[in-house]
């Protein structure tokens, strides 16, 4: 069967981007065919200001190689401008000649630079500065001549000038607006941005309009006249005033157009067979630049063009980041503020330090920052999510790193970080892989840096530095997607809450139903979805959905911890970190019997068996349960351990029975699975010698009760558990305790632990349905209870017929 | 060649899944089973750290490594890109619903 044609006009990052996602999710679904008018293969144009400030080379920003083309079978005619489009016949028309039929088309002429329409505009030396090509003039220009003027003091002038300075050039920013960057920056980070590029040796002309371009002897520009009649000699003029959607072509072949051609919600323009993604086009009215935006229209599109019919572009709030090495700037969304918004400043003209946050209706709407960008990509992702800032407010404008996120993010600022510097420790991956992964590769999203990198791809309490070196590496290009719509895989463009969400209202109870409805692109998923679809089946639908062994992590389908070399741990369950001469015995016992090289003691007051082989486990775990022992879970998304001090039991100082307290606890919750693993712990005073003060849920019991903290860590984040309230009885521990729990199995997503779920949805959102909502915390204490009935040890079960073939290794002699 | 070893019914091993094979002189084999039933055998042994790719998950035509997430490629034993390396197949088949490995 023939296929069907998808031509291109426009061989650019959105264009080129689409065809690689249609690829990606249906590859040989078309013959495709590319133009684009110059004549290199797709390259990164957001990086052809360091390509000017001889920074990189024209080769090191080529997104895709002639190879890339080649391997995916894509015809590509270079140096062909597109003069018709027969939507008739249904073919497009190069100045050349050539013609190439279509089945489908693909619209990505982007955008031209506004050249304004002075006198001498057309003089040799005025240029825009749009592609490789003006970056060449302007590299020859500033070998040959002396005087440079910018017209424009917007991102890509600021950058052009910069580059042409750094080049030996004499550099006049001529600009209309009462400051710098007056589209992304508030007057006072306008300022300092001019103070500090001015120390870099520019010279700028603010509110100022332009007459008219001279012309020189030789017939080249020579000078540059201003409406007041002021002149300065210019020998080189770049016109950075603006970009215009470059939609003649489409307007010229009858497609409707309005400042940019019209598409709907999926990329589609009023012709159905013809879609249109990047500047060219007008979504909604808006013309983006920035390419972020581009990239979630060309996901859009793509998955359109492969007939899937999913996704819908709905705009996008962009933020801003100049390219200009040694000066940090940010700035995204509602920066300017207005009717109904609060701003929070802070203001350090000596330090070199602004920051401004706009807030409305307790969110977080816009932000400019200056000097400090650290914080940025931070912000924006409060911004995307929406998220309620009504309790952190206080600290929001010191970072994240005062109100807490995870590990040492935020507290390193990237850009100012040496290439040497190990931003990744798990993995050992400085600053320097990282940019230079992100650079000839092409990277632009977190994902993208993991994969390449493995940085934040172990314990990920690098991922926040990471973003933000990837921020300030391809500035505006970097774009977080909302928290909620972050997509949980590769396998899917669904996010965590819409799969759990579909499970939960369509009543779907095993992955193949999941898979299927929310029409998963692979057809079992990966070791990434895997594990959360089952673990969302089996908390959403307890003792009706199946657990899948084979959708869990080696440790939790073996019930031991694997090690490096391929052994297991083994950790009994001490109630309460309480044992007795008779466990220890059977641990000792067994400890010999199975020639366990290692025997140590947990941090969370139990003994590690270490080493053990994978066939010894059933039988390990058999003496083990004989002795009245069972397992600890040490090795699930789970309930781990209940630490205790001796509390009022022996101690002169205790206030209640945190032994005892703890042991209830721990037997409520036996068997609980979560989206990650859970510990508590019961002190029997304040003076906490169970270290209450950095776990999931910790109660601090004093003389006139208890004293519940929650969302504590004391792992890859040190995080100081959050007083949620205070009770007077056992029971009432276990409620409170109970309730917040099954709340977050109920909505924390998987892998998350505690103290990014609160982090996430905000302590008073918590307090509201725990503290405030009297039946709802009840409902939530019964359906924790009603999940965790009849809990088995996995230990006794996988020694059934069917569960202990995993254990069993197959023997051929030869 | 065309001497194959019996190793066990296909329904010894899950779908998704797999177990591992001690063959005395060639260490220890990791055997996959598919959605689709298909078999397939490697070296039980990650090429980044060796690590026992038969605990893995397995997903499509492929087994993460339990380890530190390397994707290894069943049909030809190479990690997937951007990863580098490979482990040794081994040629299997499934007949009358039992496992042969070659001898």
């Amino acid at each position: 069967m023939k296929k069907p044609r998808l031509v291109l006009i426009g061989n650019g990052m959105a264009g080129v981007r689409t065809v690689e996602e249609l690829l990606k999710i249906k590859p040989d679904h078309y013959d495709i065919t590319i133009f684009g008018a110059e004549p290199h293969p797709n390259y990164n144009r957001i990086l052809l200001s360091p390509v000017l400030a001889g920074e990189m080379t024209v080769q090191e920003i080529v997104l895709n190689e002639l190879d890339w083309y080649k391997d995916n079978k894509i015809t590509l005619h270079t140096g062909k401008q597109i003069k018709t489009i027969d939507r008739v016949k249904r073919k497009v028309i190069a100045e050349d000649g050539t013609e190439e039929a279509y089945d489908r088309l693909l619209i990505a002429t982007g955008s031209t630079p506004f050249i304004l329409p002075i006198p001498g505009n057309d003089l040799p030396g005025v240029i825009g500065y749009r592609d490789i090509k003006d970056t060449d003039e302007m590299i020859e220009a500033a070998k040959l001549h002396k005087h440079a003027v910018v017209i424009g003091g917007g991102l890509l002038g600021l950058e052009a000038a910069n580059g042409l300075k750094l080049r030996g050039m004499d550099v006049t920013v001529v600009h209309l607006g009462p400051w710098l960057l007056e589209r992304q920056l508030d007057e006072v980070a306008g300022k300092m941005l001019q103070k500090s590029l001015e120390d870099k040796g520019l010279k700028f002309l603010l509110q100022t309009q332009t007459e008219a371009l001279i012309r020189g002897e030789s017939g080249r520009v020579t000078a540059i006249r201003f409406k007041d009649g002021l002149q300065i000699p210019a020998d080189l003029v770049v016109m950075a005033a603006g970009i215009r959607p470059n939609y003649s072509l489409a307007e010229s072949s009858g497609i409707y157009c309005n400042r940019g051609i019209v598409v709907n919600d999926t990329m589609q323009t009023y012709d159905p067979k013809v879609y249109a993604v990047g500047e060219c086009v007008s979504h909604r009215g808006i013309a983006y630049g920035l390419v972020a935006p581009l990239f979630e229209q060309a996901k859009v599109a793509a998955n359109h063009l492969a007939g899937y019919g999913i996704g819908r572009y709905t705009g996008s709030v962009t933020s801003t980041k100049l390219k200009v090495t040694g000066i940090d700037l940010f700035s995204a969304g509602n920066y300017m503020g207005g009717e109904g918004t609060e701003e929070i400043l802070l203001n350090d003209p000596y330090g070199g330090v602004y920051k401004k946050l706009v807030i409305k209706d307790n969110k977080l709407v816009g932000g400019v920052m200056y000097g400090d960008t650290a914080d940025g990509p931070w912000y924006f992702q409060l911004l995307k999510d929406g998220r309620d800032i009504h309790d952190i407010r206080d600290q929001l404008i010191f970072g994240q790193s005062l109100v807490g996120d995870v590990g040492h993010a935020g507290k390193s600022k990237a850009a100012d970080m040496p290439d040497s510097a190990e931003v990744c420790g798990c993995n050992g991956i400085t600053k320097g892989v990282i940019v230079k992964a992100i650079k000839e590769k092409g990277l632009f999203t977190l994902d993208e840096v993991k994969k390449h990198t493995k940085a934040a791809s172990s314990c990920g309490s690098c991922a926040g530095l990471v973003e933000q070196i990837l921020a300030s590496t391809i500035g505006g290009a970097y774009t977080p997607a909302a928290s909620d719509k972050k997509p949980v895989c590769g396998c899917t463009e669904h996010s965590h809450k819409m799969v759990r969400d579909a499970i939960r209202e369509q009543h779907l109870t095993s992955k193949e139903a999941v898979f299927k409805t929310l029409e998963w692109k692979t057809p079992n998923g990966c070791d990434k979805c895997r594990p959360a679809v089952n673990y969302y089946l089996i908390s959403t639908w307890p003792h009706e959905a199946k657990d899948d062994p084979q959708s869990r992590f080696i440790n939790e389908r073996s019930h031991a911890n694997i090690q490096k070399d391929g052994t297991y741990s083994v950790v009994p369950r001490m109630w309460g970190g309480l044992t007795t001469p008779n466990e220890l015995r059977a641990i000792a016992d067994a400890a010999e019997k199975y020639n366990v090289p290692t025997v140590k003691v947990t941090g969370g007051q139990r003994i590690d068996l270490l080493g053990v082989k994978k066939e010894d486990l059933p039988k390990m775990w058999a003496d083990l349960n004989a002795a009245g022992m069972v397992s600890g879970h040490a090795y699930g998304k789970s309930i781990r351990t209940v630490k205790t001090c001796v509390g009022a039991e022996h101690c002169r100082f205790g206030t209640q029975l945190a032994m005892s307290m703890g042991v209830k606890l721990e037997k409520m919750l036996f068997d609980m699975y979560a989206p990650h693993k859970v510990k508590l712990a019961v002190s029997g005073c304040p003076r906490n010698c169970a270290e209450a003060g950095i776990k999931d849920v910790g109660i601090i019991g004093v003389d006139s009760g208890y004293e519940i903290y929650i969302a504590g860590n004391g792992g890859i984040k040190t995080e100081v558990a959050q007083f949620l309230c205070k009770v007077t009885s056992d029971e009432e521990v276990m409620e409170y305790s109970g309730a917040f729990l099954e709340l977050y199995r109920q909505e924390g997503w998987y892998l998350e632990r505690t103290c990014h779920y609160l982090e996430r949805v905000g302590l008073d959102y918590v307090k509201g349905r725990i503290l405030e909502d009297e039946e709802g915390r009840k409902a939530l204490y019964a359906a924790l209870l009603a999940a965790l009935k009849d809990a088995k040890d996995p230990w006794a079960t996988s020694r059934e017929p069917e569960a202990i073939k995993q254990f069993i290794p197959i023997m051929v002699e030869a | 060649m065309s001497n194959w070893k019996l190793i066990c019914k296909l329904e010894d091993i899950p779908p998704l899944g797999s177990r591992v094979v001690h063959w005395e002189e060639r260490g220890k084999i990791a055997v996959f089973r598919t959605a689709d039933d298909e078999v397939f055998a490697l070296h039980d042994k990650c090429p980044h750290k060796g690590g026992p790719l038969s605990q893995g998950i397995v997903h499509g035509k492929r087994v993460t490594c339990p380890l530190h997430g390397w994707n290894i490629g069943l049909e030809d034993g190479q990690a997937v890109a951007p990863d580098v390396g490979g482990c040794k197949k081994f040629d299997i088949k499934v007949e009358g619903g039992e496992v042969f490995l070659a001898a």
